[in-house]
C-alpha cells in the first residue's frame, strides 16, 4: 500500500506523522520516501545509513554543429522557449528545458542528442529495517517534479500489495505534490484546526480526491488552539478524521531536536498503529 | 520603491503572520502595495480581509487532446511522451471480457487512446509525431488572479487551480502587476508574501527583490531548510535578514540561528515568542500586531522597525 502523507499548509506536521508511521510499522516491509526535494527534512529525524547516491536530471538538447543546418525546427516545436536559433547560433536554456525530447524527435538533420544535466541527487538507505529514499534538488534548480519522478520510479518497489511505502510530500498543492499523490492508495492529510489549515486542506483534497479519485483521511495535528472549522468541514465532506494529535509542547520540543514522536512519547506508537489500521479500512472501502 | 520578499523555505514558519504584521505597521507610515506570491495555498487574504476589484482569468499551460474518431491506435504518442499521459483507452462500448473482470477487449479494434491531462506537460511532442494529426494543442485555463483592496494598500493575489502547473508563471504575473501599480501610485514599498520551498514559484517571487525577510524557527528542520533557502537568495543576489519564530519553543537552537546567522553577517532583526494569540488573531482574520498588544506585536514592531531601516539604507 502507497500512502502518501500531504498537507496544503506547510509546517503543519506532514514529515512528523510519516515518520512516525514508519517507526511504529517497522515490522512490516516498510519504505519511506521524502518526495519534499526542495526542502527534505525526513532524514533528519530517522538518520538513515545512506548506501546509494545518483546524480539525476533531466534530458536537455546537445546540438551536433557538423549536421545542424540552422533551420529552426527546434526552436519551433519547443513550447518552453528552452531553445533558439539567432543566425548562425543555437543557444539552449537549461533551465526553462523539460527534458520531453521533442526537439530531438523533429530535427531533420538528426542533429541533436541529449544530455543530462543535473538538477539534483536521490540518495537512498536504510534506517535500521526501514529502506529510505530521499530526492534533494540543487539549489538555484526550479523544477522539483522530475527529480519527484525519478526518485518514486527508484525508490518504490514494483508490486506494494504487501509492503507499505510512505511518500512525505512538499507542501502546498501544485505540481510537486500531484506528482507526489500520483499512483498512491491513500491520501492522508495533515492540518491544524486553524483558517489557514482549513483553507489549504480544502485545496488538498480537491487535488487528491476530486482530480486524482483517491481516498482521503485527515489528522488533525495542534488540537486544542484555533476553531472548529476543520471538524465541520470534514464532517461536510464526509471526510474521515482518523486522528488528533493535541498541541503539546513537549511535541514541539523534541521535534525541534529532530527526535520522532514516538520516541519521544512512546504511548503514541500504539496510536499511530491505529491510525495506519485506519488508513487500511477506509483505503479499501 | 522597494521590494521586500518573504520566504521561509519550510512551510508553516509563519511567513503570513509576518507578512500581515508588517503590512499593518508599515501602511501606518508609508503607501505600500502586497502580493500574495504564495498562489498554491493564497493565505494572506484570510487576514486582510481583502475586498475584490478585479478579477482575470490565468491561462497556464497547454495540454495535448487526441480526437478519438481520428485516433488509430497507433501507440506513437505513448512511444514519445516522457510524461506518460496517453494512455489506451477502449472506445466504448468496450467488449466485456470472458472471465467477467477488468475491461476486456483491450488490444483488438475500435481501441483509441487518451491523455491524461494531470499528466501532460503541454510539450507537443505528440502532437507533432501523430501521424494521423489527431492531437491538437489546447490552453488550459489554470487559475484567476485578483487586485483587491484592503485596509493596508492593495493586495494581488491569485489561485491557482487544483493540480494545475505553471505556479512560477502565475506568481510572476501577480507580482508583475502589483509593480505596475505600485509605481503607477507611487508606493513605497511592495512586501510580497513568498511560498514555501526553493523551487520555480520561490525563485519567481524572488525576482527583483531588493530584500528578502527569512522566517525560520528554531527546529531542526528550520535550520536545514533555512540554509537551503539563504542559498537560493544568495545565488539570485538577494540580500537576506533572518526572523526567529518561535523562539523559546528551543532558546538553544535559537541561539544556534543567531550564531550561525551572525557568522554568515545576516542581521537577525527578531526573535518572536510562541503565543497561542498568533492563532486568535487568524481566527478573527486580523494581523497579530492589530488584534493584541502582547510580547508577539512588540517584537513584530521591531522587525518592521529593522526592515525599514534596512530598506532605507
Amino acid at each position: 500500500m502507497i500512502i502518501t502523507v500531504a498537507s496544503g499548509k506547510g509546517g503543519t506536521g506532514k514529515t512528523t506523522v510519516a515518520v512516525s508511521l514508519a517507526l511504529s510499522l517497522a515490522d512490516r516491509c516498510l519504505f519511506l520516501v521524502d518526495c519534499d526535494v526542495e526542502e527534505p527534512n525526513a532524514a533528519l529525524f530517522l538518520k538513515p545509513v545512506f548506501e546509494q547516491r545518483e546524480e539525476v536530471g533531466i534530458l536537455i538538447p546537445e546540438v551536433d554543429f557538423s549536421k545542424c543546418t540552422y533551420c529552426g525546427r527546434c526552436a519551433e516545436v519547443c513550447q518552453y522557449h528552452a531553445i533558439a536559433v539567432v543566425a548562425q547560433k543555437v543557444l539552449i536554456f537549461p533551465e526553462l528545458c523539460h527534458g520531453c525530447g521533442s526537439c530531438t524527435l523533429n530535427c531533420p538533420e538528426g542533429a541533436i542528442h541529449e544530455v543530462l544535466n543535473v538538477t539534483g541527487v536521490i540518495e537512498m538507505g536504510h534506517a535500521g529495517p526501514i529502506a529510505f529514499g530521499q530526492g534533494v534538488m540543487n539549489v538555484g534548480q526550479a523544477m522539483a517534479v522530475p527529480i519527484i519522478r525519478q526518485l518514486k520510479k527508484k525508490a518504490i518497489p514494483p508490486d506494494t500489495s504487501q509492503q507499505v511505502v510512505i511518500l512525505d510530500a512538499s507542501p502546498g498543492t501544485s505540481c510537486p505534490v500531484v506528482e507526489s499523490m500520483r499512483g498512491a492508495d491513500f491520501v492522508l492529510l495533515v492540518t491544524e484546526p486553524t483558517p489557514f489549515g482549513l483553507h489549504d486542506l480544502r485545496l488538498a483534497v480537491e487535488v487528491a480526491r476530486d482530480e486524482l479519485g483517491l481516498p482521503v483521511g485527515v489528522v488533525i495535528n495542534r488540537d486544542g488552539v484555533g476553531d472548529r472549522g476543520v471538524e465541520e468541514y470534514c464532517t461536510a465532506e464526509d471526510i474521515p478524521i482518523l486522528m488528533h494529535i493535541p498541541l503539546d509542547r513537549r511535541i514541539a520540543e523534541a521535534y525541534s531536536e529532530g527526535v520522532p514522536l514516538v520516541e519521544a512519547l512512546p504511548e503514541y506508537r500504539a496510536r499511530i498503529r491505529e491510525l495506519y489500521q485506519r488508513i487500511e479500512r477506509e483505503g479499501t472501502r | 520603491m522597494k521590494q521586500l520578499v518573504i520566504l521561509s523555505g519550510k512551510g508553516g514558519t509563519g511567513k503570513t503572520t509576518v507578512a500581515a504584521a508588517l503590512a499593518h505597521l508599515a501602511s501606518q507610515e508609508i503607501p505600500i502595495i502586497l502580493a500574495d506570491a504564495d498562489v498554491d495555498a493564497a493565505n494572506l487574504e484570510l487576514v486582510l480581509s481583502p475586498t475584490k476589484l478585479e478579477e482575470y482569468d490565468f491561462i497556464g499551460g497547454q495540454v495535448a487532446i487526441i480526437d478519438p474518431e481520428k485516433c488509430i491506435a497507433c501507440g506513437i504518442c505513448a512511444e514519445v511522451c516522457r510524461f506518460n499521459a496517453p494512455h489506451p483507452l477502449p472506445s466504448a462500448p468496450p467488449f466485456p471480457s470472458p472471465t467477467g473482470k477488468g475491461r476486456g477487449g483491450m488490444g483488438g479494434e475500435g481501441e483509441v487512446y487518451t491523455i491524461d491531462p494531470i499528466a501532460c506537460e503541454g510539450c507537443a511532442s505528440c502532437f507533432y509525431q501523430c501521424p494521423e494529426e489527431a492531437i491538437r494543442m489546447e490552453e488550459q485555463l489554470a487559475g484567476r488572479w485578483f487586485r483587491s483592496d484592503t485596509r493596508f494598500g492593495p493586495l494581488f493575489h491569485a489561485h491557482l487551480f487544483a493540480a494545475q502547473e505553471n505556479s512560477g508563471k502565475l506568481v510572476t504575473l501577480v507580482k508583475q502587476q502589483a509593480r505596475l501599480l505600485a509605481l503607477d501610485a507611487g508606493a513605497e514599498l511592495l512586501i510580497v508574501d513568498g511560498p514555501p520551498g526553493i523551487g520555480c514559484p520561490v525563485i519567481s517571487a524572488s525576482a527583483g527583490a531588493d530584500l528578502a525577510l527569512l522566517v525560520t524557527e528554531p527546529t531542526v528542520s528550520g535550520v536545514h531548510d533555512l540554509e537551503r533557502v539563504l542559498a537560493t537568495t544568495d545565488h539570485f543576489g538577494v540580500p537576506a535578514l533572518v526572523c526567529i519564530n518561535k523562539y523559546d519553543v528551543n532558546p538553544i537552537r535559537a541561539r544556534e540561528i543567531a550564531a550561525f546567522c551572525a557568522d554568515r553577517g545576516i542581521e537577525v532583526v527578531g526573535q518572536i515568542p510562541f503565543d497561542t494569540v498568533v492563532t486568535e488573531a487568524m481566527v478573527q482574520g486580523l494581523p497579530v500586531t492589530d488584534f493584541s498588544d502582547g510580547a508577539v506585536s512588540r517584537e513584530l514592531r521591531q522587525v518592521w522597525a529593522r526592515v525599514r531601516g534596512r530598506l532605507n539604507q
